[in-house]
């Protein structure tokens, strides 16, 4: 049947029809949904893990009792699943395992540009990377085939662009795949010096092999028609050059294996035309192949490291012509993402903001109270560092502890905060950590995790009693509030603050955008009240505006959090007229 | 058959990627080959949303870019100016007048630009701007304004209104429909 899909979801549809027993998976943009839509397949056993780390380690095990296993994750999300990675490869698989990592190219939603093929080079185990859905949907089943039959777990890399896109998919039954009997194999699972020593022989001997694959395979091709211009480029990228040059201006070779890369077939391709040129987003990858192939080649000479690709930035680079357009002025105001109406979030952070704090930030949407007019936040790096941050901020100086807090989502918590939190509480600084508590993953577009008591079917789980955690992680001091109410935030946050000892401020109510939150009718303004002076505008709520000399509220935005009227002096900002 | 780019932008939460997937569904229907390109994440926390469908034989690229859009279906004002640059020569920009104000507006670091629509028009630009809320109000939901538009594209696109009631009653819930149904009506007019 044709299908217009995503590719996360053509990613999703391959793994239905390879016969994949077993999904995990963090959340990350891009690559959230192809789990998302694994976990609709009943045959596909899915589940949002804690982290990158705990998901690719979940795989592992299903692929050692021999069933094909899966986990998906953005390409930051491939660092803190590194360490499994690079042995996997010595260990090699019984069921075929495939890890989906999602780049980024623009940082469309992420804190850097990595460029996971380094990790699949590095990690010496092959990585593949599709165009379009169709082929997201066919180089899974390619990939698993590839698994079992070199015994290596295979990076598998799209980026925004191939994720985020739909395009036309043929779709297949599912081929049910038999699980390979367990059995013991000390020499090949247990990696340790006498057994690890032996491996690594089998890993080069492995890439030497997959090279020769990779000179033949139909994973990489080559198409058009020209002695002229030779382009060789891969994803997305490809699009991009067949729509600039079509069949005939010039002669393409498309890499779908990035690791390895082909020798023979980049040296005849090269012969075959006047001039080389590589077109690839980020690092200069099949570039330095090709000048170690000793191959005169234009790349990064003439197309920019930073950033994602487009048609037009190809043809600009290759000159051709560009289309004529008309350019209305460019001086609009910017549209930012914002924190919601009614997030809860809010009202924590204008606390932070009004009491001066420092915060030591994580990633999430919380990140958002980083922004004008809240400018709450002076540090994000990654997932948990916010927490262990905290400590080392406070143990180079115990004095920044009385105005320096974390701030941490609860997801994010469960990934990598709590080990940090351990930290607070083993190494001692007198730490306040703020667990922002929604009780969802919000970031990412609402994924259940260890907190929120459901799983990614939206069935009752174990919820993670966060207090009973903190206190077990060595944290005695553990309070809740309710961030709607200001008074009762600066109060904890306050105290906390002073107090000589470690301790964790719960801050908790649901996110305003989950269907089980009911809101309340919206606030208006009495303009006899209101005396302009802007107080409620340090809010950054969506629904505040400042109209005709006084405030205004958007009803059609405003959720009743009833913030802004907490903040009023004049109590110009009331429920029903 | 050169493909025919269609540009769908807006503000993040007015409903634009259930447009692009009517659109899509419809065009897949008719035989095309189809690219719908849509960003998630980041953007969708009220910020400017853009999503891309192109159709034609055969489909490369999935993003549109300056000078490239035949038509850009612009669910606000302010972003229908954003987004202006990306239209063909010769190409149409279809908007709701809606006003929504960007954070720096809300703030007042910043002015809503006045007329920003006439400005359009005295370029050049095939501006059709209407209210597509008070039509999306009488069908029933606010929300309804994506349809409206998707009824006043039809229109310009000359795909016959049954194809799309068709792809409403698969792809919408049915609770949804008869609404749905209505907001389309009143876009495509008669
Ligand atoms: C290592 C890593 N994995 C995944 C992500 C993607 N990501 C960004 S924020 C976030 C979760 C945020 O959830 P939470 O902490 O609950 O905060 P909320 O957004 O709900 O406020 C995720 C998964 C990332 N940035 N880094």
């Amino acid at each position: 049947m044709k299908k217009l899909m995503l590719g996360n979801e053509a990613i999703a549809r391959g793994l239905y029809e390879a016969g994949v027993s077993v999904v995990s998976s963090y959340p990350g943009t891009p690559s959230t949904e192809i789990t998302e839509f694994s976990a609709k397949y009943d045959e596909l056993r899915c589940e949002w893990a804690p982290n990158e780390k705990v998901a690719t380690e979940v795989a592992f095990g299903a692929s050692l009792a021999g069933h094909r296993a899966a986990c998906a994750m953005k390409h930051v999300g491939l660092n803190v699943a590194a360490d499994p990675l690079f042995t996997l490869s010595y260990t090699g698989v019984r069921g075929g395992l495939v890890i989906f990592v999602a780049d980024d190219p623009a940082m469309h939603s992420s804190q850097n540009e990595q460029d996971s093929r380094n990790y699949a080079i590095a990690s010496k185990v092959p990585m593949v990377e599709p165009s379009d859905s169709a082929e997201a949907r066919d180089y899974v089943k390619i990939a698993f085939d590839l698994s079992e039959k070199y015994d290596t777990p295979v990076l598998y890399r799209i980026c925004t662009r191939t994720a985020h896109s739909q395009s036309i998919v043929d779709t297949a039954d599912r081929v049910e795949k038999a699980p390979v009997p367990y059995e013991k194999q000390p020499a090949k699972y247990i990696m340790m010096p006498g057994y690890a020593k032996l491996k690594h022989p089998v890993v080069e001997a492995r890439t030497d092999a997959l090279a020769d694959y990779a000179e033949t395979t139909p994973l990489n091709r080559v198409e058009g028609d020209s002695a002229e211009l030779g382009i060789i480029t891969s994803g997305i990228c490809y699009q991009y050059v067949k729509e600039i040059f079509g069949e005939k201006d010039a002669k393409i070779l498309k890499i779908g294996l990035h690791n390895p890369l082909p020798s023979k077939l980049i040296l005849d391709f090269a012969a075959s035309v006047k001039r080389l040129v590589v077109i690839e987003e980020l690092d200069g990858i099949i570039e330095r192949h090709c000048k170690t192939l000793g191959l005169k080649v234009e790349g990064h000479d003439l197309f920019p490291k930073v950033g994602e690709y487009s048609q037009q930035l190809i043809a600009q680079k290759m000159e051709r012509p560009l289309p004529g357009y008309i350019a209305p002025s460019a001086d609009l105001p910017a549209r930012p993402p914002v924190m919601c109406s009614g997030c809860p979030h809010r009202g924590l952070f204008y606390t932070l903001a009004k009491n001066k704090v420092t915060v030591l930030g994580d990633i999430g949407c919380y990140t958002l109270g980083a922004q004008k007019p809240l400018n709450a936040i002076d540090s994000v790096l990654c997932m948990g560092a916010s927490v262990s941050g905290l400590h080392g901020f406070n143990k180079a100086d115990p004095s920044n502890a009385s105005h320096t807090v974390a701030v941490i989502g609860d997801s994010t918590f469960m990934h990598s905060g709590m080990t940090g939190l351990c930290n607070i509480a083993y190494n001692g600084t007198n730490s306040t950590v703020i667990i922002l508590d929604n009780s969802i993953t919000g970031m990412t577009g609402h994924q259940q995790n260890p907190t929120t008591g459901y799983n990614i079917k939206g069935d009752p789980a174990t919820k993670i009693d966060l207090e009973a955690l903190c206190h077990a992680l060595g944290i005695e001091r553990v309070r809740v509030v309710d961030p709607y109410d200001l008074d009762a935030c600066d109060k904890a946050i306050k105290e906390e603050l002073a107090v000589d000892e470690p301790s964790v401020i719960i801050s908790r109510r649901p996110c305003v955008l989950l269907k089980y939150v009911k809101t309340n009718p919206p606030l208006h303004v009495d303009a006899d009240k209101c005396r302009a002076c802007k107080r409620c505008m340090k809010l950054g709520c969506p629904s505040l505006s400042f109209r005709d000399g006084k405030a205004h509220v958007d009803s059609t935005l405003c959720t009743g959090c009833g913030v802004c009227a907490q903040l009023c002096a004049f109590d110009a900002i009331c429920a029903d007229k | 058959m050169k493909t025919t780019n269609i540009m769908i932008v807006g503000v993040g939460g007015q409903g634009t990627l259930l447009a692009s997937k009517l659109l899509g569904h419809i065009l897949v229907d008719m035989g095309y080959d189809v690219k719908v390109s849509e960003l998630h994440g980041m953007s969708q926390r009220g910020g400017s949303v853009v999503t891309y469908v192109k159709f034609g034989d055969k489909v490369f690229s999935p993003v549109i870019e300056a000078g490239e859009a035949d038509y850009i279906i612009s669910f606000e004002k302010l972003e229908a100016a954003r987004w202006a640059h990306c239209l063909a020569v010769g190409g149409k920009l279809i908007t709701n007048t809606q006003q929504i104000d960007p954070m720096p507006v809300t703030s007042g670091a910043a002015e809503y630009p006045v007329n920003v629509l006439d400005e359009l028009s005295s370029l050049g630009i095939d501006v059709d701007a209407f209210d597509a809320l008070t039509p999306a109000l009488e069908a029933g939901s606010s929300k309804a304004v994506n349809i409206v538009l998707m009824g006043r594209l039809a229109r310009y696109l000359g795909i016959s209104a049954d194809k799309w009631y068709a792809a409403i009653e698969q792809t919408v819930a049915p609770r949804f429909v008869e609404m749905n149904r209505r907001a389309f009506a009143l876009g495509y007019g008669d």
